[in-house]
């Protein structure tokens, strides 16, 4: 009865086989390495970017040790940091000769030393989450509120020029809240405009009603479904700007995700200088175009005497400098598509290259055409405080969407405002809500504080079980082995981020997991003790010790889902980790461990006892054992 | 090797009374502490700036605290983290300030005193996310009750499920209790502990309701109060065993794993010890009072024939 069928033990070879293959690159490490990824979107890391590398590494007297080309990524592994950190002063000369307007991103990496037959069947190490490998983590909020309000200042914007073309008279438009409102004198008028909406702006709701004094006010405001593409549109750029930034940073691996409706996740392994990293990411800004205003009031309110005129603002720019620009709004970073230092072609002065989409191309054209020798100032909205990047004249009508800011700047600022000009073309602006900077010390100190919690238990347990059921104590603890081998294959084929909680769930699952080789130890021991023969002990213990497992197992996996379901961050890392390892333990605790029982035991037919250890009989309890069997 | 030379069954049903009561007292003590004085919760559900920062040599905790407090930081903690060298330090979600500058701020003062002082690690977390954790902790605290309840009300019967989320709740509150007494850090992690501990500790009532319901089947002149003792004294070697090897590795969490996971593994130790205890002694006492009998369990199997109860006062007269 103690015999398995061929295939179960198939099954567990093929089981153990795979496990140590996909356990095996983590043994490897992990190598220095250089990492060339494209800096703009325009730019391809190619066979071409290769040959340059290597020349550049051949110029230098360096070899790598392997040079891989994927995803459009460029890795070069290094033997030692030094020889790292020569490569990638070498490559990044070579591949970025102006170091202001880096077209790829050289970064510091450390690849695996996977071989390459691994690498080829997908085996690759466990993927270290922050807390081991050291970096920074930021979640970010999405200001959706915002992103709505502008929408509607942009599309109130769009009204009272529709409205202007087609001569439809009206009392005023303004928005309030995220409802625009227009005032009319008459029926006509409103019908009209209610027409145009309808035809023209499909993407707003409106609603008439009589004020008194024979007025009419028209509620407009946006559909629900519209109002949800602005918030997705909002959140798709932002995340596009966000990876723009983070290309400034020269991360190798940095992970951008959205998380739930309005937030967003970033993570920057390696990242050591995190006040950097915050900053870029912490300009949470967004972009407005408007005209200076450059009345007398105004020009007196921009020396300091009197206030700002009605329809207009006070601004600062970046020298402290007052600037009185209208408050309506004629471009949003939303039409601004990028922005680009650069020199002029004629007096090779720095200058700032902005593109605009074709909406605002169309505006940024009736605009200049009609202010030519004015002012216009771009505005940088930081957390609702307006800063003046820089208010040129504007000197010919600007068509095509493509507009050249120069004059009085140093290459430097051009750069400089043109970072602020992208990054201002964020949709809403973003507050940083969580923020975690694991040093990379503290991430090898987690490390190895993980792996001596893992082992030293691992060893207790094991010594324990081997001592109180001998043989089958022996046979546990090969069972709870083959259980962490599946966990860490199982961990690395996924490419499950491996935390500090979850090397603390892989310790703790052990733990748990040595119960069911306990449950049914023991199982076997009473029956063993109720004068039951050897082979039928271990048939009924493993038999009566599955539904006891199966139920433990139910009760600690809804633990682990509910983590799994309702946990973030650190919480989840321990989850996957928990739920997983309980499901390896039913594998090998019962199934594996049972095929070793029988390997050993199965083929003897008159077996006289087994290695359980001591199976302590009080004769009085037999006794009353067999009375009450009788009596029943 | 045996560590459980048992004769005859321990009248443990005997005691049940002064079981429940211990329980009672330890639990409303708990209650009180939770209440009294709170948990101390860690600024991932407060909102909050932590800074962990590591020095060249040992340093002193009074003027680091004025130091930070000249910068206008108020109801700053500032404590030892693991060694003297390491020092931890908590500030309240500030209003209206940056807060995310606030990790900077204060390293570039701590750098002026001692250049060598190194972030090792900072956490900031705004407060709207510290709501949202507490919220989702508690909807997963729910989760794993309803879950657990439906499936040992499936598996055996209301009473069990009553009976086993009853104790097993009851070792979640003395945790906290623990927690609120000592003023220990409240963090996921430890909340995460809770959860697994609550889920595991369920096992042992498992695993003797499997025995009750077994000993209910085999023997059938013992009474409830024979059949619980029989069922407890039974399964009372590999309770204490399984528990007992779990905590080998808790233990070991507890001495290699360093600070961050000290809470984690503290929290995990007072659950299997109280697991312990709750299972064994509250889970059946409570299923006891709330009236278990055969009958609940045995009619599944009645189907069996041999399997009919001779005691059944409906068995008999067969249309």
């Amino acid at each position: 009865m103690n015999r398995y069928a061929v295939w179960k033990y198939l099954v567990i070879l093929i089981a153990v086989l795979l496990g140590s293959l996909y356990t095996l690159p983590n043994f490897f490490g992990e190598a220095p390495a250089v990492q060339v990824s494209p800096g703009r979107t325009s730019v391809k890391v190619d066979l071409d970017t290769q040959g340059k590398v290597e020349e550049a590494l051949k110029a230098a007297g360096l070899t790598a040790s392997m040079l891989t080309l994927e995803n459009n990524s460029l890795k070069a592994r290094f033997e030692t940091t030094d020889q790292q950190l020569k490569a990638k002063d070498a490559v990044q000369r070579t591949l970025n000769p102006d170091a202001d307007n880096p077209s790829y991103i050289v970064a510091l990496n450390l690849i695996a030393r996977t071989p390459t037959w691994l690498s080829s069947l997908h085996a690759a190490p466990m993927y270290l989450g922050l807390d081991l490998r050291g970096g920074v983590h930021f979640m970010l909020q999405v200001d959706m509120q915002a992103a709505l309000t502008k929408k509607a200042e942009a599309l109130a914007g769009e009204l009272r020029s529709s409205m202007r073309e087609k001569n439809i008279r009206h009392g005023g438009i303004s928005r309030n809240g995220q409802a625009i409102e227009i005032i009319f004198k008459d029926q006509s008028s409103a019908d009209a405009t209610a027409t145009m909406i309808r035809d023209q702006f499909a993407d707003l709701l409106t609603q008439v009603t009589p004020q008194a004094g024979g007025d009419m006010l028209m509620s407009a405001t946006l559909k629900p479904e519209a109002g949800r593409k602005v918030q997705d549109q909002a959140l798709k750029q932002n995340i596009t700007t966000l990876h723009n930034r983070i290309n400034e940073l020269g991360v190798a691996e940095p992970v951008i995700q959205q998380q739930g409706l309005d937030r967003i996740v970033v993570q920057l392994p390696g990242v050591q200088d995190t006040a950097k990293a915050k900053d870029i990411l912490g300009r949470t800004a967004t972009l407005e175009i408007r005209m200076v205003d450059e009345s007398s009031e105004a020009r007196q309110a921009e020396i300091g005497s009197g206030m700002a005129p009605f329809g207009a603002e006070k601004y600062l720019d970046r020298n402290g400098q007052a600037v009185i620009v209208k408050k309506q709004v004629l471009l949003t970073g939303e039409n601004l598509t990028d922005a680009q230092p650069g020199f002029d072609n004629q007096t090779q002065e720095a200058a700032v290259y902005l593109t605009l989409d074709s909406k605002g191309a169309r505006i940024f054209k009736d605009v200049t055409r009609e202010n030519v020798g004015k002012r216009m100032a771009i505005l940088l909205f930081e957390k609702g405080k307006g800063e003046v990047v820089t208010a040129p004249v504007i000197r010919t009508e600007i068509g095509g969407g493509r507009v050249q800011i120069s004059g009085s700047m140093t290459s430097m600022e051009a750069a400089d405002t043109a970072l602020l000009l992208r990054a201002g073309s964020l949709a809403a602006p973003m507050e940083i809500i969580e923020e975690r900077t694991i040093g990379p010390s503290l991430g090898a100190e987690n490390i190895a504080k993980g792996f001596d919690s893992v082992t030293w238990g691992f060893v207790a347990v094991t010594a324990f079980m081997c001592v109180y059921y001998m043989l089958f104590g022996v046979i546990s603890s090969i069972a709870l082995a083959v259980n962490l081998l599946l966990l860490v294959a199982v961990l690395s084929m996924m490419q499950a981020t491996l935390t500090l909680p979850g090397m603390a769930a892989m310790a703790l699952v052990l733990g748990m997991a040595i119960d069911a080789n306990v449950l049914i130890n023991e199982r076997v021991r009473e029956e063993l003790r109720n004068g039951a023969a050897p082979q039928t002990a271990i048939h009924i213990g493993y038999d009566r010790a599955w539904s006891t497992i199966l139920d433990s197992n139910v009760t600690t996996l809804i633990a682990g889902l509910a983590l799994l379901a309702f946990g973030s961050g650190p919480v989840r890392g321990f989850a996957v980790v928990h739920c997983l390892g309980i499901l390896t333990s039913m594998f090998s605790a019962v199934f594996f461990s049972r095929g070793l029982v029988n390997l050993w035991y199965g083929r003897q037919k008159r077996l006289q006892s087994v290695s359980i250890g001591t199976v302590w009989r009080p004769d009085d309890l037999t006794a009353k054992a067999i009375d009450r069997a009788k009596a029943d | 090797m045996e560590f459980f030379k048992i004769k005859r069954d321990i009248p443990f049903m005997r005691h049940a009374l002064i079981f429940n009561a211990v329980s009672f007292i330890t639990f409303f003590m708990a209650v009180f502490f939770l209440f009294s004085r709170g948990l101390h919760l860690s600024v991932e559900f407060t909102g909050g700036t932590l800074m962990e920062v590591g020095f060249s040599q040992p340093v002193a905790l009074d003027p680091m605290r004025a130091q930070i407090a000249a910068l206008g930081y108020t109801d700053v903690q500032v404590q030892n983290f693991g060694s003297a060298r390491d020092v931890l330090i908590r500030m309240p979600a500030a209003k209206g300030t940056n807060a995310t500058e606030q990790s900077t701020r204060v390293m570039s003062a701590l750098k002026e005193t001692d250049a060598q002082a190194v972030l090792k690690r900072s956490e900031f977390v705004g407060p709207q996310v510290g709501d949202e954790l507490a919220i989702d902790g508690l909807k997963a605290l729910a989760f794993v009750v309803v879950g657990i309840m439906i499936y040992l009300a499936i598996r055996f019967e209301w009473k069990y499920a009553v009976a086993g989320i009853i104790a097993n709740l009851h070792d979640v509150i003395i945790i906290l209790g623990f927690f609120a007494y000592f003023q220990w850090e409240f963090s996921l992690p430890v909340l995460a502990a809770v959860l697994a501990v609550l889920g595991y500790s369920v096992n042992e009532s498992v695993v003797i309701f499997d025995r009750v319901r077994e000993n209910f089947r085999r023997f059938r002149k013992m009474n409830t109060v024979e059949i619980i003792d029989n069922a407890i004294t039974s399964t009372i070697s590999r309770t204490i065993i399984t528990h007992g090897s779990t905590q080998l590795m808790v233990l070991s969490m507890l001495l290699f794993g360093g600070a961050t996971l000290h809470y984690f593994a503290l929290a995990l130790t007072i659950g299997i010890l109280f697991g312990i205890y709750s299972s064994v002694f509250v889970a059946a006492a409570i299923a006891m009072w709330l009236g278990i009998k055969r009958e609940d369990l045995i009619k599944v199997v009645k189907k069996d024939g041999s399997d009919e109860d001779p005691n059944d006062p409906n068995a008999g007269a067969v249309v």
